[in-house]
């Protein structure tokens, strides 16, 4: 298989001296669905935001497809940022734009930077954010401004904007914490129907164990900042969970420390 | 305990309303101003109101090209000040410039730009650009870019910082950031304190003509010199009503931009 993102020997430490993250060594393949699962701030966030450095790490290196993004300077790294989609947990979408817009916007990468900023859009860029739309269901809601839809809809337009980058890689950070049951469902399985139609490589961080062995081909766990369970969803039994998030008792993790 | 802290506050607000009436007193003492001399004059007031009426109506007409003039100058005014105050209210926002120190410069240039009145900035420009409405431009201009800039910056300082990362995680260059990102979070509110702003730059414009700076100002100054106060009140109300016209179309694009 493809390596598609590696984390070689990667620690974190914030200026305060927190560890966000401790020595991760991580790799994963093309077409995963990989869910990361812990406790909130064990570093789940900063372990995902490190990937397309929205993060900077401080020690070791990130590779994607070969590339290291962590060395990546300038022109380099928004390339290497183009080809990843990311989703937040607040959709993160401009509200007083129109929806063909916000999803347009995954496109800046790929033209100039006049032809951007006075909005002078290809055709074909259009088109393809209108089919990146229509895979998502909300095609009808292109010409809609972004405020106008419900919080499940604008999630599904933030995957579309990765959609329309052509990204290869999807990082998800929290998707569906700020959505109800049956959206968070919709959103899910719009995430993982893209991961197996289109291949992408996709890395979702879910605080749900019930949706994380639904949805994910592989389990990430994580606990203060360290990596303490990697396998497949079989593999993670209710045990599994218990170290994770500490159930067991006197486990000393982000929770305990941030006390 | 209780009973102490109330006796407290009660001595507080006992003394602060003591200060003000003593402020007002003597603040009334050294400049002079006396409600026996405004009653005892309030026959010359009626004299003068009386002379105010009826308005001459036929000057409404001799005035119109002053008062087109106003308004265009609140107009360029504000355009070229609205204008110049963009980069300005960019940089000195810290979201946007995330080195600290670049923001300082554009911040003090706005905040001393702002202390000064617009009729003091008029009374500067006259000597330079010469008598006329160039220089009631100009002064409306600075002083705009001081308002629209202030308030520019404190909106784009208050933006959703959601969609900004969003952009950085698609891969935009800082120009492509900021005008995918930032400009249309913001439009509106730049939008609304443009025409803030105008209001106020007519309104101002209206009595710049006082020092050689042009529109209906100068109208106003050389009937109150000749003591033609049927003509006076004749531009009093034209401008009342062009004010009122004014603010309120401006009011209704306003409430359409929220």
């Amino acid at each position: 298989m493809e390596k598609v993102i590696e984390f070689k020997n990667v620690s974190k430490t914030y200026p305060n001296g927190t560890q966000g993250l401790k020595h991760v060594n991580l790799s994963i393949d093309k077409g995963e669905f990989v869910v990361i699962v812990g406790l909130s701030g064990a570093g789940k966030s900063t372990l995902l935001r490190s990937i397309n450095r929205l993060n900077e790490i401080t020690e070791g290196e990130i590779v994607i497809k070969g590339n290291s993004i962590t060395r990546a300077k300038g022109k380099r790294l928004l390339r290497m940022r183009r080809d990843i989609g990311m989703i937040f947990q607040n959709f993160n979408l401009v509200k007083r734009s129109s929806v063909l817009k916000n999803v347009l916007s995954g496109r800046v990468g790929y033209h100039s930077t006049l032809r951007t900023i006075l909005g002078l859009w290809p055709k074909q860029d259009v088109t393809l954010a209108l089919s990146a739309l229509d895979r998502v269901n909300i095609k009808e809601k292109a010409y809609s401004r972004a405020d106008e839809l419900s919080g499940g809809q604008q999630q599904r337009v933030s995957i579309a904007r990765a959609l329309a980058q052509e990204a290869t890689i999807i990082l998800a950070d929290e998707p569906v914490a700020s959505l109800d049951p049956v959206t968070t469902v919709q959103v899910l399985d719009d995430l993982k129907r893209v991961n197996l139609e289109l291949g992408i490589t996709t890395v979702v961080n879910l605080h749900s164990v019930d949706l994380a062995k639904k949805y994910a081909t592989r389990i990430i766990g994580i606990r203060a900042g360290e990596v303490v369970f990697d396998g497949s969803v079989d593999e993670a039994v209710d045990e599994t969970f218990d170290q994770i998030y500490q159930r067991s008792g006197k486990g000393q993790g982000a929770e305990a420390n941030s006390r | 305990m209780n009973l102490a802290k109330r006796r407290v506050a009660k001595l507080k607000l006992s003394l602060i309303i003591l200060f003000f009436i003593l402020l007002i007193w003597s603040a009334s003492k050294q400049t002079g101003v006396s409600l026996v001399e405004l009653f005892s004059n309030l026959s010359n007031m009626g004299a003068l109101l009386a002379q105010m009426f009826p308005p001459d109506w036929s000057y409404f007409n001799y005035v119109t090209s002053a008062m087109l003039e106003t308004i265009r100058m609140a107009v360029l005014g504000t355009t070229f000040g609205g204008i110049v105050a963009i980069p300005f209210a960019l940089f000195a926002s810290r979201n946007i410039v995330k080195k600290g120190w670049i923001a300082i410069p554009f911040r003090f240039v706005m905040n001393l730009i702002r202390t000064i009145p617009e009729l003091l900035l008029a009374a500067l420009f006259v000597p330079i650009f010469g008598i006329g409405f160039v220089s009631g431009i100009f002064a409306l201009a600075v002083f705009s870019f001081g308002v629209i800039a202030k308030l520019a910056y404190e909106s784009i300082e208050a933006i959703d910082k959601g969609p900004l990362e969003a952009m950085t995680a698609v891969g935009a260059n800082k120009l492509q950031w900021i005008f995918l990102g930032v400009i249309p979070q913001v439009v509106a509110p730049y939008m609304s304190y443009f025409l803030y702003c105008f209001e106020i730059n007519v309104r101002a414009a209206t009595i710049l003509g006082y020092v050689g700076a042009g529109g209906i100002g100068l109208y106003l100054s050389r009937t109150l010199g000749f003591l033609q106060y049927d003509r006076v009140m004749s531009i009093i109300l034209y401008t009342f009503v062009v004010v009122l016209i004014i603010d309120g179309l401006s009011n209704r694009i306003r409430e359409k931009l929220i």
